[in-house]
C-alpha cells in the first residue's frame, strides 16, 4: 500500500440551518435554529483499504459522506479527496468517487439498463462493452439474468439497492462511498456484496468509506474503524484495537459503551 | 477545466446524448401522460380559435376576421410550445428530486451546461413536434390560408429563438432547486407572467407603461411578433434579420446569465442541504 491520501479533512464543520415553531406563538413566527451536524474534525484516510464509519442516527455520517461527494459545502475548514479541493474543484472530485446511498436513486419507470446507460453515459464509460460489464456486475451480485431488462419499480427493494452498487462499481471510481450499502439486503445477499466489495479491492486500488450500522460487517470489511457522534471521533483503530482497547469482546459492545458515555457527557454537560 | 481536449469533448457530447436519452426514455414509459398533454394544448389552442370565430360571430371586427383569427391561434400555438419548453425543463429538476436521482446527476463528472442543454433540447424538439402536431389538427380545423405567409422566414424566427429559450429553460431549472416544495408553483408562476407580458394575444402597446418593459425585456415579444409579421403582414427572411440579431444576442446574455444563477442556486443548495435530506 502506498502513503498517498485519499481523504483529507480539516477542521471541517457543517450545520443545517431550521425553522422552529413554539407550541404557542404565533403561526408566523419562527425562530432559525442551528442543527450542529459535523463538529469541526479533522480525518486523513490513506489510499487503498476500507475504512469503517459508525455511529449513533444523526450522527454526520451521511453529512460527511456528502461533503466530500460535493453535494454539500462545508460551512468551515477544508476537505480534499486525492489533493483535490471538494469545493474548488468539484469538477474534477467528481471524476474519482461515487456513492451508494441507504435508498437506491432510480428513475423507476426505466428499466435498469436505461438507468445503468444513463450512468455510464454520464461517467463516459458508454462503449460497446458496457452492457457485458453490468451484466458480469450483476450476476456477481446473484441478481437474476433477467433483471436488466425490467423496469426498476418492479425490483424488491434489497435488488434495488444491489443494482445501485453495481453502478457504483461500473464507474470504476478510486473512492468509492458506501453509505449503508446492504441496509435491507438479506444475510445472503449481504454476504454477496461483501464477498463483491472484497474482489474489487484484490483487482484494483480502491479507497472504501463505509458507513454502516452492522458492526459485524464493518468488522469484516474494515482495516480501520472511526466511531463518530456529533462529527467528533470518539474512536479510531483496527476493529481488533478498538476491542482491546475498550475491553469489550466485539465492535458492538464498544459501540454501547461509547454510545452510552456520550449520552451520559451529554447529560452532564446540560446539567 | 477551461480547455476541452478532444476526449473531454467526447465525454461531453455523450453526456449530452445521455441526458436527452434519459428524457425520451421517460416520456416513453410516460405516454399516457403525454397524450394527455397534447390532448390539453390541443384543446386549449382550439379553444382560442373559436374564441376568434365567436368574435366573428358576435360581429365584432367581421372584415378583419380571418386576420384576427391567425393572429391569435399563431399566439396560442407558440404559447403553448412555450410554455411546454419551460415547464419540462423545470419540471426535469423537479422530476429527479421526486425519484431521488437528483445527487447521483449533481454527483456525475459533467459541466452543468451539458446537464442543462441536454435538457433544454429534448425539451425544445419535443415541443416543436408536439405543437406541429397541434399545426396539424387546426390548418384543416379553421381553414388556415397560410398562402401569403412566407414560412421559410417564420422557421428561421423559431430557430433563432431557440437559443433565447435554452436560456429561459435554464433560468426556469433554477426555481425547483431553489426552493424543493415551491419550485413547480413558482414555474408556474413565471410562466403565467411571461404569458401577461410577452404580447401573446395582444400587442404590448395595450399594457400599463412597467408591464411594456418587462414585454420588451421578453425574448417570446420578439418571437411572436417576428412570426407574425412573417405570417400575417408579409414580411420576408430580409425583414427579419434585425430580429434574427436581437434574438441571438438576448440569446447570448440569456444562456451565460442563465448558467450563473443556476451555479448560484446549485451552491445555495449546497449550503442549506436542500438537494436532499434523508439518509
Ligand atoms: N439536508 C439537511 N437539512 C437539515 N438537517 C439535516 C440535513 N441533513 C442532515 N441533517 C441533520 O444533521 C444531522 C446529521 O445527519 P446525518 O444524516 O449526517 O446523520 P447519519 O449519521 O447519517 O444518521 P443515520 O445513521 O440515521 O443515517 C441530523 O440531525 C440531521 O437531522
Ligand atoms: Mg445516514
Amino acid at each position: 500500500m502506498n502513503e498517498k491520501t485519499a481523504v483529507s479533512l480539516s477542521g471541517v464543520a457543517k450545520g443545517f440551518r431550521t425553522w422552529k415553531r413554539g407550541p404557542n406563538g404565533a403561526w408566523w413566527r419562527r425562530r432559525r435554529d442551528l442543527k450542529v451536524a459535523l463538529e469541526p474534525l479533522d480525518l486523513n484516510v490513506p489510499a487503498g483499504g476500507v475504512t469503517g464509519i459508525i455511529g449513533p442516527n444523526g450522527s454526520g455520517k451521511s453529512t460527511l459522506i456528502r461533503i466530500l461527494g460535493t453535494l454539500l459545502t462545508p460551512d468551515s475548514g477544508s476537505a480534499s479527496v486525492f489533493g483535490l479541493d471538494v469545493v474548488a474543484q468539484a469538477p474534477s472530485v467528481r471524476r474519482h468517487i461515487n456513492r451508494v446511498s441507504v435508498e437506491a436513486s432510480f428513475f423507476k419507470e426505466l428499466s435498469c439498463w436505461e438507468n445503468m446507460l444513463y450512468a455510464a453515459r454520464l461517467y463516459g464509460s458508454a462503449d460497446s462493452g458496457a452492457r457485458r460489464r453490468v451484466e458480469q456486475l450483476m450476476e456477481r451480485l446473484g441478481l437474476p439474468g433477467d433483471t436488466l431488462d425490467r423496469p426498476m419499480k418492479q425490483l424488491s427493494r434489497g435488488q434495488q439497492q444491489k443494482v445501485a452498487i453495481a453502478r457504483s462499481f461500473m464507474t470504476t471510481p478510486s473512492l468509492l462511498l458506501l453509505d449503508e450499502p446492504t441496509t435491507g439486503l438479506d444475510p445472503r445477499s449481504k454476504r454477496e456484496v461483501q464477498e463483491l466489495l472484497r474482489s474489487l479491492r484484490r483487482e484494483r486500488e480502491v479507497t472504501v468509506l463505509l458507513c454502516t450500522h452492522d458492526l459485524d460487517e464493518a468488522a469484516a470489511l474494515s482495516d480501520r474503524v472511526i466511531m463518530l457522534d456529533y462529527g467528533k471521533v470518539l474512536a479510531d483503530g483496527t476493529p481488533a484495537e478498538l476491542c482491546e482497547r475498550f475491553g469489550q469482546p466485539d465492535l458492538e459492545e464498544v459501540f454501547m459503551q461509547l454510545s452510552g458515555r456520550s449520552l451520559a457527557e451529554d447529560e452532564e454537560e446540560s446539567e | 477545466m477551461t480547455r476541452l481536449e478532444l476526449p473531454a469533448l467526447r465525454h461531453e457530447a455523450d453526456a449530452l446524448w445521455g441526458f436527452a436519452e434519459r428524457q425520451f426514455n421517460l416520456v416513453k414509459r410516460y405516454w399516457a401522460w403525454e397524450v394527455l398533454w397534447l390532448f390539453y394544448s390541443l384543446v386549449s389552442v382550439l379553444s382560442i380559435g373559436y374564441l376568434a370565430s365567436g368574435l366573428g360571430l358576435a360581429g365584432f371586427s367581421a372584415r378583419d376576421f380571418h386576420r384576427t383569427q391567425l393572429y391569435l391561434l399563431v399566439g396560442s400555438l407558440l404559447w403553448s410550445y412555450l410554455s411546454s419548453v419551460f415547464t419540462d425543463v423545470s419540471f426535469a429538476i423537479s422530476w429527479e428530486r421526486w425519484e431521488g436521482t437528483i445527487e447521483y446527476t449533481f454527483m456525475a463528472p459533467v459541466r452543468r451546461l451539458t446537464h442543462l442543454l441536454g435538457i433544454c433540447l429534448f425539451a425544445i424538439v419535443y415541443g416543436l413536434l408536439r405543437s406541429a402536431i397541434v399545426l396539424a389538427i387546426a390548418i384543416p380545423l379553421f381553414k388556415l390560408d397560410l398562402s401569403r405567409s412566407d414560412l421559410l422566414a417564420a422557421s428561421a424566427v423559431l430557430a433563432a429563438a431557440t437559443v433565447p429559450l435554452v436560456g429561459i429553460g435554464i433560468l426556469a431549472a433554477v426555481l425547483p432547486l431553489l426552493s424543493p416544495e415551491k419550485g413547480d408553483q413558482m414555474a408556474m408562476a413565471v410562466q403565467g407572467f411571461l404569458l401577461l407580458v410577452s404580447g401573446v394575444y395582444y400587442p404590448l402597446s395595450v399594457l400599463p407603461g412597467p408591464f411594456q418593459v418587462a414585454g420588451r425585456l421578453s425574448p417570446l415579444t420578439y418571437t411572436l411578433s417576428g412570426i407574425r409579421d412573417c405570417l400575417l403582414n408579409g414580411h420576408h427572411l430580409g425583414d427579419m434579420l434585425p430580429t434574427l440579431g436581437l434574438l441571438l444576442a438576448m440569446g447570448a446574455v440569456l444562456i451565460p446569465g442563465g448558467l450563473v444563477v443556476f451555479g448560484w442556486a446549485e451552491g445555495r443548495a449546497k449550503q442549506l442541504g436542500l438537494l436532499k435530506r434523508s439518509g
